[in-house]
């Protein structure tokens, strides 16, 4: 149901001792749309989505989600509501395999964690599942094994399983192509187009090419402010984005 | 680019073991650890032997949080020692056999710990620790001042030991020590269930990627006053055994000291390896006995030195150490089958 708002902000603003790196962001993400986050580095894009996640509260101003004002709710209260993220730094429990982790993911909503009397056995519950995501991302044959031992990428594909196994209604993705190679970039494009179907998604990225593959909406940030928002084409031709851009030091 | 991140203890922990759960060499090693706790009175004087296995379920405590949650606590004296007079004082007045006691104590060491651990787990790494001491140097003061209660400099004397009707006295240590090791076997198979379960994936969870936790929906402050509870309740249990069988309580038990020394202990047998800490209490609750009777002065100074020795060595302590080399060893030998 393209249309409805599930996300908005209203005058969103985060200050660190007074710096403003998020400054009155009226933002609303349409109900399953993919909607870019781009900007210079430093322009807020990461700090506007700890706002969102609950990592970071607001100095002013609010953010609602599916109807719900959600401002300065903690992380575990938002996850639990459907909203998964990825982190920026490639951000996973190293030492624990990937099964493990998606089982950790999909036990998080079943209260399983609270048990400290049984056993960890009964993780298993999960591993259909577990399977079925790795499966997806095209990882099942690591699934026994450390993350530690994934190369950058993989990482970057459990990352994307993890939050799946959330079963979110916004997926929040920072930067999920950063640092990668070339094939890499284009394999992280079609999964996050394969397992974006039916979802609303909001993506952080510097490379146009992604945004450009993915997109249906881009919101540009400078400074923590919105510089310019619509359609990529139109975005792209902007004289005041091409300005930014070509001004500010970026990868 | 920036990050939010949480600050976490930097432990550097050994590789886990490399031996499946159904590993029948890990029933051996079980074995083997039942019979050595059946025949420790047999090899060295009881009193003694029911230390270690105190000293060894304290360190255990400790290991859940500092090797499995990564939270260094620098106060768990406060649980210890608490329990030990509150297990003397239930022993005391209320002439209950002393398992109830020291359960009352456990329990006693669990609801001090809510309150403490509520307010100290929003701090990491060495706050952590300070707040901690600060709530065990509290405790340690209230009970100096409560002399009447606690006897102040004097501790807790002549505290009974009555098992349902018989009252094991002095030169019953032997039989003591049974009952005390069964309850130190409930207590580390507590900490061993808690280890290996759902609640202890998240914990290592925390421990490794709290901000990854938190964004998968795990409050990972409540998981931490949970654990902090936990490791108290069996702290207190420790504690509350230790009481009963010295028949003492004293200021000793409450002192940083003693927060200290556990910690030390941890460490010296391996940090997030649970067993480890029942090694480590062997070493030094031995070496510390025999430095005692040999008349020696300089008790710290040698413990002291030793614990650097092996940490120095052994950086994953004892058990850590042990692990490893078993894990380079069947390492070694699948690939040699292998070429
Ligand atoms: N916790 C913090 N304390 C102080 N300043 C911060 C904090 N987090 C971010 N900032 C500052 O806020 C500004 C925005 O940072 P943010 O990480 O949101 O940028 P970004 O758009 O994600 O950049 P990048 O593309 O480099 O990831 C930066 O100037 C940064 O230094
Ligand atoms: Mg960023």
């Amino acid at each position: 149901m393209t249309g409805t708002p599930l996300l908005e902000t209203r005058a969103l603003t985060k200050e660190f001792r007074g710096f403003r790196a998020v400054s009155d962001v009226d933002l609303t993400v349409a109900q399953g749309t993919v909607h870019a986050l781009v900007g210079p580095n430093g322009a807020g894009k990461t700090t506007l989505f700890n706002l969102l996640t609950g990592f970071l509260t607001p100095t002013s101003g609010t953010v609602t989600f599916d109807g719900q004002d959600i401002t300065g709710r903690a992380p575990e209260q938002i996850a639990p509501l459907g909203i998964a993220r990825s982190f920026q730094i490639t951000s996973l429990f190293e030492a624990m395999t990937l099964r493990e982790h998606l089982e950790l993911a999909l036990a998080s909503p079943t209260g399983m964690g609270k048990q400290w009397w049984r056993s960890v056995t009964r993780m298993a519950t999960f591993k259909d599942r577990a399977m079925d995501l790795l499966e997806q991302v095209g990882l099942a044959d690591r699934a026994g094994a450390p993350a530690s031992s994934l190369a950058y990428g993989q990482k970057r594909a459990l990352e994307l399983a993890i939050a799946m196994a959330l079963d979110p209604k916004l997926l929040l993705l920072d930067e999920p192509t950063a640092g990668m190679g070339i094939e890499d970039v284009d394999r992280t494009i079609a999964l996050v187009k394969q397992l974006s179907a039916g979802r609303t998604v909001v993506f952080v990225d510097h490379n146009m090419h992604v945004v450009g593959s993915l997109a249906d909406q881009v919101t540009v940030l400078q400074s923590g402010q919105i510089l310019a928002e619509g359609p990529y084409e139109q975005v792209r031709a902007d004289e005041r984005v091409i300005t930014a851009y070509l001004g500010a030091t970026h990868e | 680019m920036s990050e939010q991140m949480t600050a976490k203890v930097d432990v550097d922990l050994a590789q886990p073991s490399i031996l499946s759960r159904r590993n029948p060499l890990r029933y051996l090693m079980l074995l083997g650890g039942l019979a050595v706790l059946v025949l420790l009175p047999y090899w060295i004087y009881p009193p003694v032997a029911m230390d270690i296995l105190c000293w060894g379920l304290f360190a255990i405590s400790v290991d859940l949080l500092l090797g499995f949650t990564g939270l260094l606590s620098f106060g768990h004296a406060a649980f210890w020692g608490g329990s030990a007079y509150c297990t003397g004082l239930i022993a005391t007045h209320w002439g209950v056999p002393f398992p109830v006691a020291v359960v009352g104590g456990a329990v006693f060491a669990m609801l001090i710990a809510w309150p403490i651990g509520y307010l100290s787990v929003r701090r990491t790494g060495i706050y952590f620790a300070m707040v901690t001491l600060a709530f065990a140097q509290m405790l340690y003061f209230i009970a100096n001042q409560a002399r009447d209660l606690t006897g102040g400099e004097n501790g807790l004397q002549g505290i009974p030991r009555s098992f349902f009707g018989i009252e094991l006295v002095e030169e019953d240590s032997f039989y003591f020590y049974y009952v005390g090791a069964a309850m130190i076997l409930v207590g580390i198979f507590i900490a061993w269930r808690v280890v290996n379960s759902p609640f202890g994936r998240v914990l290592t969870a925390v421990r490794d990627n709290p901000a990854r936790a938190r964004a998968l929906g795990y409050d990972v402050e409540r998981f931490k006053i949970k654990a902090f509870v936990i490791s108290a309740g069996l702290a207190g249990l420790a504690g509350g055994v230790f009481a009963i069988s010295h028949q003492f309580a004293s200021l000793q038990e409450l002192m940083w000291t003693t927060s200290g020394k556990v910690v030390l202990v941890t460490v010296l047998g391996g940090i997030g390896t649970l067993w480890g800490g029942l090694v480590g209490a062997g070493v030094v609750v031995t070496l510390e006995d025999f430095l005692a009777s040999s008349g020696f002065e300089g008790i710290g100074l040698i413990t002291g030195s030793i614990f650097v020795l092996i940490v120095l060595l052994f950086r994953h302590g004892i058990w850590g150490t042990g692990r490893n080399v078993l894990r380079r060893y069947v390492l070694d030998r699948r690939k040699r089958a292998r070429d």
